[in-house]
């Protein structure tokens, strides 16, 4: 630190150039030194600001307000209504919070099999690229349409084919394959939590599969080598040397997609419509429903600070544990 | 360094405040009645009426035309989906940042009349574009809450009518279509057969739920709220109702399973292709004609009611649906907006633009015209004059929509997936449906 504050005497400082005055030259040189760095994040902050905290700010203020269609034109006159909103989306033995909850847990369900297929078929995907053969470009190029497909289109495309009686997958499941005995619907009742999930690793998957590919590209093939000539197989090579060798990668990826799933609101949306089937109501269309739809929009803000709280505790828990994971790891 | 960090921290706060005016600026500062500061243009946001958005633009670009002939006013269009008007409108209600003029659906006008909006139609207002008179008293019944002035003025008119496949009827050996809900059973099941099925729905559509549920409500004698404008979902009537129309497909078998999932009119599909024999729609005639059909393959009739003559009261046989002409409070252009509003309303406009949508003018003069004698419009026209209800008129309208609307969508899937739709299981979606409605 001694060295930022007090800086060795440069040569430019001992001698100026004749016809300048010192002191102006000193200003940009302790400039660059010690505020540049605060510059040059201060758009990047601004930006933050406006577009992430105060938008923050504005919703926790609107969920201690009784913010209904009276009020949204001039959102700063509705009633204060203390910790109403609140209460009501905590309140599991009435129809609002019992919904909130029920949605809560579709979409822990939700993500955590959503991640963990799209984690394990992009790492398996990518392992078994890591291989030369023939096509491998091709394929390459292929596994990663999902993810270069405008996602309204994509999932769009899914609700045609999921339709009961004129879709796709029926008329493959029942007509070709005969693997059930009556067509089944998709986009309304129980399995309707099983088309989200297929359209959501669809989509995902390539994700996963992209960057544990960069993470692959890292790991020497020197290693890969030795174990081969100390008698590793294939699958200790992935569980001894590729999987440790990911690990920051993954810790990484599992967090982004986390936080993705648990709050995609374009796939059960395209899918469902303004209203999805109780078996696929993600948390995410469902606080839109209580705030977009039926006009509630100070409820509608609390379930966001509760959503908001849930993923900040979820996301700093990860980390933490992660984190004292890799300085065990390290020691 | 003192005096970049002071400058720094002039920046972060002009940044924040400009950020806060932008926060929650717009609707706040323009409180009043619009202006005509900008005299000479207006924006206009029209709904989808006809199959899409060209065809509209097409409709209406001359007409619009037409206005700047006259009054010398540009008129800027955006057609917009019904899927997104709702969120538009309530976005431009939000940031004071809308169009001048624009398109509502009818069953709207209380609940966004609620948000102070939209410029009432007061006397004044009313002698600028001839006069509350030339409207029909129906329509003029959803144009906001009872004893208030008006949020908008009526613009298409439609109702509801039964739409039936001729030569599907005369295959079964049906001389006429049914007057009564128990004559629709009846038929229903002779037609239900090899494949076809006796009547279309389209379960997953929140809107066209409570559209069927309302006017079966109606003939239950419930009305949805009471008279203080308090849900009453779960009295008998509207149980009744709503397990009537449900039991269509739970019981009586008449409408297929996979049309609990429909919400996109595959149901207008399935009896353009013969598929179905019937289905309560208001005005298809265009749908149909663009799917194949003749105007001779279908006819039109009354929608059925228990004593098989529409009429007054616990007669109604359709809602009063349409949509209605709406002006920004916060406009820039008032006189404009006003003459457009007249323009639009106006004799000739309402017979030229009601023909081309297939809808019903709710100007009484506009009526006269031959056109709406045809055979389907003039059921559409007469189930206006007789036997049509407005949704209730309540500042809760769009709300109950959704809910109510996604009870009968759950019950309906219960129906497809063969579980047993009973009394008991109704009032208590509908019960649910009533819990979640906003205290206000």
């Amino acid at each position: 630190m001694t060295t930022l504050t007090t800086p060795p005497p440069s040569k430019e400082r001992a001698a100026p150039p004749a016809g300048k005055r010192p002191s102006r030259l000193r200003l940009p040189a302790r400039l660059r030194r010690v505020s540049l760095p605060y510059l040059l994040l201060l758009p990047a902050l601004l930006l933050e600001l406006v577009v992430h905290l105060i938008p923050m700010g504005v919703g926790i203020v609107m969920s201690f307000k009784e913010l209904t269609q009276f009020f949204i034109r001039d959102w700063g006159a509705a009633p204060w209504t203390g910790l109403d909103n609140y209460k009501l989306s905590v309140d599991f033995d009435a129809p609002v919070g019992e919904a909130l909850l029920h949605s809560f847990f579709v979409t822990v369900a939700f993500t955590v099999l959503s991640v963990g297929l799209c984690w394990l078929i992009g790492t398996a995907a990518a392992v078994f690229m890591q291989e030369h053969f023939r096509g491998r470009g091709l394929l390459r190029a292929v596994f990663l349409i999902p993810y270069a497909l405008p996602v309204y289109a994509a999932v769009i495309t899914w609700s045609f084919m999921f339709q009961r009686d004129t879709g796709l997958i029926n008329h493959v499941l029942h007509d070709q394959l005969g693997l059930t005995d009556s067509r089944p619907f998709w986009l309304i009742g129980d399995n309707s939590f099983v088309a989200l999930l297929t359209v959501s690793v669809w989509k995902g998957w390539p994700f996963a599969f992209l960057i544990v590919m960069a993470g692959l590209q890292n790991i020497p093939k020197e290693q890969y080598e030795a174990a081969a000539i100390d008698g590793a197989g294939m699958w200790q090579q992935v569980r001894r040397i590729t999987l440790p060798s990911l690990r920051p990668v993954n810790q990484v990826l599992v967090l982004v997609l986390f936080l993705w799933t648990f709050n995609d609101f374009n796939t059960p949306y395209v899918l469902f419509g303004k209203s999805a089937p109780e078996a696929a109501d993600l948390i995410s269309i469902h606080i839109y429903q209580s705030s977009f739809v039926t006009w509630n929009f100070g409820t509608g803000s609390a379930m966001s600070v509760l959503l908001l709280l849930f993923l900040l505790l979820v996301t700093a828990g990860y980390l933490l544990v992660t984190s004292r994971g890799r300085k065990t790891a390290d020691v | 360094m003192r005096r970049l960090r002071a400058l720094a921290a002039l920046a972060t706060v002009t940044a924040l405040s400009g950020a806060t005016l932008t926060a929650c600026g717009g609707g706040t500062s323009t409180g009043g009645e619009g202006s005509n500061a900008s005299p000479k243009t207006l924006t206009y946001w029209a709904s989808n009426q006809g199959p899409n958005i060209a065809a509209d633009k097409k409709i209406l670009t001359p007409e619009l035309k037409k206005f700047e002939q006259q009054t010398g006013i540009k008129v800027k269009l955006e057609v917009i989906p019904w899927s997104d008007l709702l969120n538009r409108i309530l976005a431009a209600t939000t940031s004071g940042q809308g169009p001048d003029v624009l398109n509502i659906g009818n069953t709207w006008s209380s609940s966004l009349q609620a948000t102070g909006a939209l410029l009432p139609w007061d006397a004044e207002n009313f002698k600028a574009i001839g006069g509350k008179d030339r409207f029909v008293d129906a329509a003029l019944g959803s144009t906001g809450t009872e004893g208030k002035d008006p949020a908008a003025v009526p613009l298409y008119s439609l109702s509801y009518a039964l739409y039936y496949n001729k030569a599907m009827f005369k295959e079964a050996g049906i001389s006429k279509p049914p007057a009564t809900w128990d004559d629709l059973v009846t038929v229903g099941k002779k037609l239900s057969k090899d494949g076809k099925w006796a009547l279309g729905a389209e379960g997953s559509n929140l809107v066209n739920n409570i559209h069927q549920a309302f006017a079966l409500g109606k003939q239950h004698g419930a009305d949805f709220f009471d008279a203080q404008g308090k849900p009453t979902f779960t009295s008998n009537g509207a149980v009744s109702a709503v397990k009537q129309y449900v039991d269509f497909m739970a019981k009586d078998k008449i409408i297929a399973p996979g049309n609990a999932e429909y919400a996109q009119n595959q149901s207008l599909r399935d009896f353009a292709q013969g598929k179905t024999a019937m289905v309560l729609w208001q005005a298809a005639a265009t749908t149909f004609e663009a799917q194949g059909m003749k105007p001779d393959d279908w006819g039109v009739a009354p929608v059925p009611v228990a004593s098989g003559k529409p009429g007054a009261e616990r007669q109604v046989n359709s809602m009063v649906a349409g949509i209605n002409l709406a002006v920004f409070k916060n406009t820039d252009n008032l006189d404009g907006a006003r003459k457009f509003v007249k323009f639009m309303t106006s004799d000739a406009e309402q017979a030229h633009l009601n023909k081309a949508y297939g809808s019903i003018p709710p100007v009484t003069a506009a009526q006269k015209d031959a056109a709406f004698d045809r055979q389907d419009t003039a059921v559409l026209r007469d189930t206006l004059r007789k036997s049509a209800a407005p949704l209730p008129q309540v500042p809760n309208e769009s709300q109950f929509e959704t809910s109510v609307g996604t009870a009968i969508k759950k019950l309906f899937a219960d129906a497809a997936a063969g579980r047993p739709v009973t009394t008991e299981s109704v009032k208590s979606e509908l019960s649910k449906a009533q819990q979640q409605m906003p205290k206000s």
